[in-house]
């Protein structure tokens, strides 16, 4: 009898890690680290030496991943509230962040694309890029929830326009930061062996955590993406609310726009984050979490944008084809798709159903033969 | 709900303006009809956006200084990224009864119509920097670059290097481009003639973050290699920041042989820095063969031959001087 009481719980406890999100991702997880392990564990090798400044950095595929997975994760942050309150996905954050970078090193340089010493503080570049990344977030939440365009249709226009005005903002120059200080923010600090990135990543983890944490904004996006009109009723304006989503992924843009140009210490406006909707889009849903809205874990999204990157530098080591890339993650998006579809949740309930019952049969059996 | 409305105006009114901006920016430069008495050339210039890049930008700015009204030349120009959108802008220039019709076409199909059109109309057409699928009968001349000349020219280069070994790695451009094409045809070829060792061979699409993370990942691995074989500069530049992180030395006389193509300012200033060694030329300068021509045919005489491919150079780090640079750099 025991025995009987003591097997429930533990059922339970896995059945409640395959409901919870964040079971997708950390499974897509499990599968690369195991394929990894068997294809070459030298994967995971990391290895502590000196960069071309004398400055120790650590080496290897598991930084590579966290180091350029972190604008990844950091686009995810807002992607998912977005998602979760208008129901549809913002496009457009891969030309915001040539608008948001080329704001940036127009401040920087100033009139002059290459400038000696950098015309302002890097702090005041940020700030400036983060009021136009905002204000272009604020543009695309009025047409989503004033004019109840299309998300995706709203956030279109910015998709098609954003790289000309990015262009048009350095009058077609290329401007390159040559001071090396404004270059420790996309590669390393001296001294840190850890890729800052990851560590400006961790701090809009905290910082989303606590404003999740201690606000009720979460409460009310879910709100607003489960049912507009019950959340009206209740007092909230779905409105400002879908705005306000909008203007955090502004926020988030310019960070991840920062780090970018920090990198190369430049920006070419016609390349740079090419493509990174579509994986921001790809980390929410590997993150497990509705594409349609309504409730989110934003710590399966972040988890979700890291997969992706482990997945494209796993791709990279076995010199998989860049152009192939797509069609590997259009792999998992159809996977994901197919797992979330009513009809196969509902078979899959049903044989697990199937499946429960029939243990129970045979440890009622044995139960009763004991 | 005063500020809703208002807020709602103010927006409608901004996309109402960006749509007429957008309308606008096809069309630059005044042409007036008929007043090609005032003894200017007339000429309709039809390219692709000057935005697409640095050498598209270049191009355009080399054009706008050749065919100015101090030169004699009355020039309007027309860009597109669409070959709808060309074409519309080819039939209104013949319509405006230009001399000539300068066109880089956006796509190589779909131009024998409105070409025939220009004949009619006793429009002179002449291609640059793209070629297109139709008759050499409908055009003047087409003023090229050689792809392929280019990459042999640049992997000659690094033959006559004499490195005791070759191990490449390759960064490819966008596939499929024309671009892409002839510079890894060169390399490929000459490998394989040579014996040299392609480390990896992969594209980076133009794109220096790319390029970054996969010279990472070669270095991630292990692997040794001595030669960076970038089709442009942007994945020159991704490959030596990948280089700078994990202290491998490049350059002159350093352990990885770096190569560009484009010859952008700033990449032939880490040339001059002797940081990278060798960028070859895409010559964005086409407007002076393009006069050429103008001149040759106001005087009555005929082109001989339809296709030219233009003069390219491969700068070398050991040789360079801060004049290539000035004239050069794009």
């Amino acid at each position: 009898m025991a025995q009987n009481k003591a097997a429930p719980p533990k059922t339970s406890f896995f059945a409640a890690l395959m409901r919870n999100q964040i079971f997708i991702p950390i499974a897509a997880l499990l599968l690369l680290t195991i394929f990894n392990l068997i294809a070459d564990p030298g994967f995971f090798k990391i290895t502590l030496s000196e960069n071309s400044n004398g400055d120790p950095v650590l080496n290897g595929y598991l930084i590579t991943v966290i180091d350029y997975g972190s604008e990844l994760a950091i686009l995810a942050l807002g992607m998912t509230l977005v998602t979760a309150a208008s129901g549809g996905q913002d496009i457009s954050v891969g030309a915001a962040i040539a608008i948001s970078g080329s704001v940036m090193l127009r401040v920087l340089c100033g009139s002059d694309a290459r400038a000696e010493t950098m015309q302002a503080p890097i702090i005041v570049a940020f700030l400036v890029s983060a009021i136009v990344a905002m204000l272009f977030g604020a543009f695309n939440g009025t047409l989503v929830a004033f004019f109840k365009i299309q998300p995706m249709v709203a956030t279109l226009i910015l998709f098609t326009a954003g790289r000309s005005i990015a262009a048009w903002i350095n009058h077609n120059e290329l401007p390159i930061v040559k001071e090396v200080s404004f270059s420790y923010f996309g590669n390393y600090f001296p001294g840190i062996p850890i890729p800052t990135p990851f560590f400006i990543a961790v701090i809009c983890f905290i910082v989303t955590w606590a404003l999740l944490k201690f606000t009720t904004l979460g409460l009310y996006v879910q709100s607003v993406g489960i049912n507009e009109k019950t959340s009206r009723l209740n007092g909230l304006n779905p409105e400002m609310i879908k705005l306000m989503t909008y203007v955090f992924l502004g926020l988030c843009v310019a960070v991840a726009g920062f780090i970018k140009v920090s990198r190369l210490s430049t920006i070419n406006y016609s390349v740079i984050a090419k493509d990174i909707e579509m994986d921001a889009i790809l980390a929410v849903a590997l993150g497990g979490n509705a594409l349609s809205g309504g409730k989110f874990n934003m710590g399966s999204s972040i988890l979700g944008a890291y997969v992706i990157q482990y997945l494209t530098t796993t791709l990279y080591k076995f010199k998989v084809n860049a152009d192939a890339l797509p069609a590997y993650k259009a792999v998992v998006v159809i996977l994901l798709v197919i797992m979330s579809a009513p009809v196969v949740r509902e078979k899959f309930a049903q044989i697990t159903k199937k499946l429960r019952a029939g243990k129970a049969q045979t440890s009622a059996a044995k139960a009763a033969s004991n | 709900m005063k500020l809703k409305k208002l807020l709602a105006m103010s927006v409608s009114m901004a996309m109402c303006a960006a749509l007429f901006a957008g309308c606008g920016s096809t069309e630059s430069g005044g042409s007036k009809k008929g007043d090609s008495d005032d003894g200017l050339i007339k000429i309709g210039i039809i390219n692709n956006d000057p935005n697409e890049s640095g050498y598209r930008t270049a191009n355009d700015k080399d054009l706008k200084e050749a065919f100015s009204k101090e030169n004699g030349y009355d020039a309007s120009f027309a860009y597109s990224l669409k070959n709808d959108e060309q074409i519309q802008a080819a039939n209104k220039f013949i319509q405006d009864e230009v001399d000539y019709l300068l066109l880089s076409a956006a796509d190589t199909a779909g131009w024998d119509t409105v070409l025939k059109d220009a004949q009619a109309a006793g429009v002179k057409v002449i291609l640059f920097d793209r070629t297109i699928d139709a008759d050499e009968s409908l055009y003047e001349a087409s003023i090229v670059s050689d792809m392929a000349k280019e990459g042999q020219t640049a992997v000659d280069w690094l033959k006559g290097q004499n490195l005791s070994e070759y191990k490449v790695i390759h960064l490819q451009g966008v596939m499929g481009s024309a671009a892409q094409k002839g510079r890894s045809q060169a390399l490929t070829d000459t490998a394989a003639a040579e014996g040299w060792t392609i480390v990896n061979e992969q594209t980076a699409e133009w794109n220096a973050e790319k390029a970054q993370q996969i010279v990472q990942s070669v270095i991630d691995s292990g692997e040794s290699f001595n030669v960076i074989y970038a089709e442009n500069d942007d994945m020159a530049k991704g490959a030596v920041a990948a280089l700078d992180k994990a202290n491998i030395s490049h350059g002159v006389g350093k352990d990885v042989v770096v190569m560009g193509f484009d010859c952008n300012k700033w990449a032939l200033e880490e040339l001059l820095a002797q940081n990278w060694n060798y960028d070859g030329q895409c010559n964005p300068f086409q407007s002076s063969y393009i006069k050429d021509i103008i001149d040759k045919l106001e005087a009555g005489e005929t082109i001989s031959e339809k296709t030219i491919i233009m003069d390219e150079k491969g700068f070398d780090a050991s040789t360079i001087t801060q004049e290539d640079v000035d004239n050069y750099g794009i």
